[in-house]
């Protein structure tokens, strides 16, 4: 009994069953797949070997940097759509409602889509976007296009629309959380020392929210990264992002280099949070 | 004393009673060879819920279903040799497969119906005159010299590697209404007519065929086997439609069998590679829809089941038993009621009208309506499937599905086309 009075010894025994689980299942997986990355594959078994012909290939194919690129465009686009409108949800939720219940209230409000599948809130856009869907059909009638509109779907545009549209409330949550945190009397200083709305906005709110517009950052970027089903069913498998790539090679049997690919992708991303994070510090933040 | 209402030895008693009751009937049960359950896995084409309700019916045992899209079926029947007792594969996915060992080869001599097989799954030959088309044809990976072995033998033996169960000729689909002129050939489909109206399927392995049927057409492309590409034919296939996509041509690729349906059905797409039961599926809707017969001909392919090398004993006498049944007609008359053919049609015949024989295996005209096994109305009196007869049809295969030598370098090209 003396022992587990020791407070280190209480210490690790607290941190153990995080530990087990991140080791289990994270640690361990991600090592398995690094080792995979290695093997060679052929059309039916994989064959344990060390080898770097599948990071050779990666590399040495114009379409691995085409892909990387339209992943990170894919990404950079969306995180600008929505962190611009999830901050201007986020600001009129905190700033402008005055009324708590009211705030909460119009809060769960925007949780709600996110009650419906993933899948079923994009897929649902194809009908409406179609050569003969509701969209093109509203503009015809409205005299504002003869043709129907064929980019509107299978196409960049649809891809980011469903990202956005997908991944807003990604980036309203912790923005929201961050700006409730704000010292209401630090805006009143502001506006006391005769700074214009739009002052206060950029020299004071901006900064303060910085956490929560980073967490929105690596949410939506991590996502977007990820992603594959979007890109599939949105640009009608037209275009390409890195988890294309990855499940292609899956659904082929090509494992290894499916892994080799998953690490490359890991390590873009691990890189991308590296440099976000040396914005701003998110543990001191908050 | 007065009695209490439950003495203790009387609720040992009907503890036990209960306990004997719920154990009882297990064990009675496992006495007969029926407690045998077989887990068949395939894609949704011929895993039906219907025939593993029939197979209750007629031979007692219990068959599990799991319908997979193609490359999933591989990726099992490659990996997890554990989790099926059945396959339902295709013949090229076989081609891959057969090497890891994962299944066991058939005895012929088992097999009551073998003679009335027909002959494009045995010497390849739909009729003595007939010439075999390219590809991966069943019979060049139906046979094995041994049961053990891992490689494929040239000709007929003892031994099966799948038991063919349906097969069908693919060509595309299109919406007559929308195109309004006859289409005739495969180049249609690079037809800048159909600019952003175009689709094709986003498998490789099936997608480059179809891609070879249009390039040979074309006249741009000489193969020496469509099935069997070498990485220069692979190179000029992609690029040409590598073009055709930067061009615009296609509207969306599609993988799975709604995605076909949807696209043709909205109307994205009037003309593209497509599958049968697609095309019944887009009729159904009312939509006007044609599975094209082209002057090419088809490419075609044909399933068949695979027995896991981890069945034996009673399951395996089961295993055999229910690959006897399918081949007995009931199935097959199944099948051929929405549009694929029998292994065996003979025996298929006994389970259809002479009508319904009339109409999707000799061609002819429909003197009722035609209606599918679920009770849908696919055709008219007085209609004609397209294609015509059975031996018009599977007479016509251009190539088989298949997986070439260079299949890694061809996803590679696929890969690139995709993201081009």
């Amino acid at each position: 009994m003396q022992i587990l009075k020791n407070r280190h010894v209480t210490g690790w025994l607290q941190a153990a069953p995080l530990t087990l689980i991140l080791l289990g299942f994270l640690v361990l997986p991600i090592i398995t797949i690094v080792i995979v990355s290695f093997w060679r594959a052929t059309e039916f078994s994989i064959i344990p070997a060390f080898s770097f012909e599948n990071y050779e290939f990666l590399f040495g194919s114009a379409v691995t940097w085409k892909v990387f690129m339209a992943t990170f465009r894919y990404a950079f686009i969306t995180w600008v759509f929505t962190l611009s409108i999830g901050f201007t949800v986020a600001y009129y939720l905190a700033f402008h409602i005055r009324s708590q219940p009211v705030q909460i209230a119009l809060f769960l409000l925007c949780t709600i889509p996110f009650w419906t599948s993933n899948i079923i809130r994009m897929i649902s856009w194809i009908p409406f976007l179609g050569r003969n869907g509701i969209a093109n059909q509203t503009l015809i009638s409205w005299g504002v296009v003869d043709q129907p509109v064929e980019w509107l779907l299978y196409s960049d545009f649809s891809v980011i629309l469903a990202f956005v549209h997908l991944y807003t409330l990604f980036m309203v949550v912790p923005i929201f959380n961050t700006m409730m945190r704000i010292d209401r009397s630090l805006i009143e200083a502001a506006y006391d020392n005769g700074a214009s709305g739009w002052q206060t906005l950029v020299h004071v709110i901006l900064p303060l929210c910085k956490p929560g517009i980073m967490i929105g950052t690596i949410f939506v970027v991590t996502l977007v990264m990820g992603d594959f089903i979007t890109v599939r069913f949105m640009s009608g498998s037209q275009r390409a992002n890195v988890g294309r790539l990855i499940s292609n090679d899956i659904s082929l049997l090509q494992y290894p280099s499916a892994a080799a690919t998953a690490v490359v992708l890991l390590c873009t991303v691990l890189i991308t949070i590296a440099i976000l994070l040396r914005f701003v510090d998110i543990r001191k933040e908050l | 004393m007065a009695k209490v209402g439950y003495t203790r030895r009387s609720i040992l008693k009907t503890g036990a009673a209960a306990a004997a009751a719920s154990l009882a009937a297990p064990m009675v049960w496992s006495q007969e060879s029926k407690n045998i359950v077989l887990r068949q896995f395939g894609t949704g084409v011929s895993n039906l819920n219907d025939v593993a309700q029939k197979v209750k019916e007629d031979l007692g045992f219990t068959l599990e279903m799991t319908a997979l899209d193609s490359d999933a079926v591989t990726q099992r029947a490659a990996t997890q040799p554990g989790s099926f007792d059945i396959a339902d594969i295709e013949y090229w996915i076989c081609k891959k497969v057969w090497p890891t060992g994962n299944l066991q080869a058939m005895d012929v001599s088992k097999i009551a119906n073998y003679d009335k097989i027909v002959g494009i799954f045995k010497d390849g030959k739909l009729t003595p005159e007939s010439t075999i088309a390219q590809g991966t044809a069943p019979h060049t990976v139906g046979f094995v010299e041994g049961q053990g072995s891992t490689t494929f033998a040239d000709e007929q033996t003892n031994w099966m590697t799948l038991i063919p169960t349906i097969y069908n000729a693919d060509t595309l689909g299109i919406r007559p209404d929308l195109i309004g002129r006859p289409i005739e050939s495969w180049t249609e489909l690079l037809n800048p007519e159909f600019k952003g109206k175009a689709s094709i399927l986003d498998i490789s392995s099936i997608g480059i065929m179809d891609m070879a049927m249009v390039c040979e057409a074309m006249g741009e492309v000489q193969y020496g086997d469509k099935g069997n590409m070498t990485r220069e034919e692979i190179d000029k296939t992609i690029a040409i439609f590598t073009e055709a996509k930067q061009n615009g041509q296609f509207r969306a690729f599609w993988k799975t069998f709604d995605e076909s349906v949807n696209l043709m059905a909205s109307g994205e797409v009037v003309i593209q590679s497509m599958w049968s039961p697609a095309i019944t599926a887009v009729k159904s809707r009312g939509i006007p829809c044609v599975y094209q017969p082209l002057k090419e001909g088809y490419r075609s392919w044909g399933g068949g089941i695979g027995l896991s090398s981890s069945l034996s004993g009673m399951e395996l006498d089961a295993a055999y038993e229910y690959i006897n049944w399918y081949l007995s007609g009931w199935v097959g008359g199944y099948l051929m009621r929405q549009g694929y053919y029998s292994a065996v049609p003979e025996t298929s015949k006994e389970f259809m009208t002479e009508n319904e024989w009339g109409y999707w295996f000799e061609g002819k005209e429909a003197t009722d309506v035609i209606t599918s096994p679920t009770g849908d109305t696919l055709a008219q009196a007085g209609e004609v499937r397209d294609g015509g007869s059975f031996y018009e049809r599977m007479g016509h295969v251009a190539c088989w599905n298949s997986v070439m030598d260079e299949n890694q370098y061809m996803v590679r090209k696929w890969n690139e086309f995709i993201a081009s």
